[in-house]
């Protein structure tokens, strides 16, 4: 073949593959790149939407670091929910897939059920939790109290709001367990019976030959889930909107955290920032820094060896 | 590792005492795997059962510590269809939720396929900006976004901010349908090239057909994101309680019937129940789609 036709046969293939592209190159231009470039701006203007734009420099990075009060509070909570609820995800998903794998009767009907609640939409399920774990009627506390438990406030207590985000997570644990129970299935059946013929107890078959196995799922559930903590926004405000009783719409405006800024998550931030005190450049600053974070450990995930990329590649 | 405990049973006569032990082991095992599999089922189901007994309960009723209705109201549900605005927010939901996912599939096929069987320089490059934009929280970019959709196409109010922009492709869908596509073998394509179709037709006639399950599974997690989204309307749609779906409307829902739990708890049911019934009707396409994109291939 000639060069000219070469070329030209390259060019085509060129085109083919930006033409198949096009939709997600300017969903990408539109709505990712621009914007993003556009926040960094922004995190340098005062701006309130109705005057214009004007350059602050570093105030408002100063602002959030400094005066604003929910910043720090949030980036704790942050901390609480990825070291606690997504460790005890992790493990309560993982026990739930072994269990799974072990279920020998009826097999399909707890899989299911298992499964259901992670289906639940958040704003429902969060309702839900919302009434099951309120402190007057609830029927949680009905039970803790009749067997003589201790009845904790829950959502309604700045020590239990987290405990009681963690126990709706926990419930929505379908996600996981299908991760971990196709995970579990896939360790060869001949190491479990080496193992067995060497006489060791269920604990050393489960240390040696089924955690090394998987663990390179666990590692992914455990950043995954670290993501999710990052964008973890409608739990925590509905369940505080509820608990505090403030109704929308009848000219009060919820103070986001409740109680005592317990709750607050770092997308609740951006939304009090931006929509709430119509500080566009500070809520841009807030936003940054999610964006920095969740890069962080999106990078994680795209490490050689690291789950995702090669996945479907081998 | 069950199969292995239960082989000796098979395998011994059965009634040699070590058979016996193995067996009697064997047995309490299930006992207990069992009993665990049914403490478990009740902390999943539980809460859902106590939602449904509280939504027949009386006004009453659902102002006390009982458990079980004395009777049935079945007339909440009732009460909740003829709230102001319920059956908006129910039409409003199903017209996101629909034409959101037949956006999305459609203009997320054609990019999932290049970049799962096109070889071009920066495919890979694409890949991680493709997850980079899967992880991203929808916050990060939400301040110009907003002033885009609202100061400048003066779109606020609808929620049709949200829904354009399914039709250039979602990064999810994109990526879960890319790792479907890696698994059909490229003989197929290479088949279709030789009997003379070209790219756009060996996507529409060989591929489509095979993506089937894949195209599912997108469907159907787009169609609960869609179903789901709160942030997106929050931000959009707040000010006109015509434009609202469900899920924000449910919120006002309780705020409007700020102690009723029994009508809350009915709506409730209500938002959950199509989730629910989509799922039986679609389960395994669907746990298909969670293990596709967990790390299998």
């Amino acid at each position: 073949m000639s060069t000219s036709a070469l070329r030209a046969k390259h060019r085509r293939s060129t085109l083919r593959t930006l033409a198949f592209l096009s939709p997600w190159l300017i969903g990408f231009t539109v709505f990712f790149a621009y914007p993003l470039i556009s926040t960094v701006y922004f995190s340098f203007m005062r701006y309130d939407g109705f005057r214009p734009p004007a350059w602050t420099g570093t105030k408002n990075w100063t602002y959030v670091f400094t005066h604003y009060p929910f910043f720090w509070p949030a980036l704790r909570n942050t901390l609480w929910l990825v070291v606690i609820m997504v460790t005890l995800r992790v493990a309560f998903g993982l026990g739930v897939g072994l269990l799974i794998t072990r279920i020998r009767t009826a097999t399909g009907v707890f899989r299911t059920l298992f499964y259901l609640p992670y289906l639940a939409p958040p704003v429902a399920a969060t309702m839900a939790f919302a009434f099951l774990l309120n402190p007057g009627t609830g029927p949680v506390n009905s039970i803790l109290e009749k067997t003589g438990l201790p009845a904790p406030g829950w959502f309604n207590d700045p020590t239990w709001s987290k405990p009681a985000l963690t126990l709706l997570a926990l419930w929505g644990i379908g996600d996981l367990m299908v991760i971990f129970m196709a995970a579990l299935l896939d360790v060869p059946k001949e190491q479990y019976e080496a193992a067995e013929l060497d006489g060791t107890t269920p604990w050393q078959r489960f240390r040696y030959v089924t955690l090394p196995n998987i663990s390179p799922i666990i590692m992914f559930a455990v950043v995954t889930g670290v993501i999710q903590t990052m964008q973890y926004y409608t739990q925590p405000l509905i369940a505080g909107k509820v608990a505090s009783g403030v109704i929308q719409g009848a000219g009060t405006q919820f103070e986001p955290g409740y109680p005592d800024k317990s709750t607050l998550t770092l997308p609740q931030l951006v939304y009090n920032l931006g929509f709430q005190r119509f500080d566009y450049g500070s809520a841009c600053v807030v936003a940054l820094v999610l964006f920095a974070l969740s890069m962080a450990f999106t990078a994680l995930l795209m490490r050689p060896r690291g789950g995702l990329i090669q996945a479907g590649e081998r | 590792m069950t199969q292995l405990l239960e082989k000796p049973v098979e395998s011994k006569a059965p009634h040699s005492p070590a058979a016996r032990t193995a067996h009697r082991r064997a047995f309490l095992e299930w006992i207990a795997i069992h009993s665990l599999g049914v403490a478990a089922a009740l902390f999943f189901t539980l809460p859902f059962l106590f939602v449904l007994l509280t939504s027949l309960m009386s006004d009453s009723q659902a102002l006390s510590r009982d458990l079980i209705p004395h009777t049935w109201e079945w007339d909440n549900y009732r009460r909740v269809f003829d709230t102001p605005g319920f059956l908006t927010w129910w039409r409003n939901t199903l017209f996101y939720a629909v034409l959101g996912t037949a956006l999305t599939v459609i203009s997320s096929i054609p990019v999932a396929y290049a970049l799962a069987k096109f070889r071009f320089r920066g495919r890979n490059l694409a890949l991680m900006l493709v997850i980079s934009m899967m992880m991203l929280p929808p916050q990060v970019v939400i301040i110009p976004m907003y002033l885009f959709w609202a100061k400048q196409l003066d779109l606020s109010g609808t929620l049709w901010p949200l829904i354009i922009p399914m039709a250039f492709g979602d990064a999810f869908s994109i990526f879960l349908l890319r790792q479907f596509l890696t698994t059909i073998p490229d003989e197929y394509l290479d088949a279709a090239r030789v009997d003379g179709c070209g790219d756009l037709r060996t996507l529409l006639k060989v591929v489509l057909p095979m993506a089937k399950p894949g195209i599912a599974a997108v469907a159907l997690f787009q169609f609960f994101y869609a179903w789901n989204d709160y942030f997106g309307p929050q931000i959009y749609a707040s000010d006109n309680p015509g434009a609202w779906p469900l899920s924000y409307g449910l919120e006002s829902f309780k705020g409007a019937h700020h102690t009723d739990w029994n009508l809350t708890m009915a709506a409730t049911v209500l938002v959950m129940a199509p989730v629910i019934l989509v799922f039986f009707f679609a389960q395994k396409a669907f746990v298909e789609g969670v293990t596709l994109t967990g790390v299998k291939g």
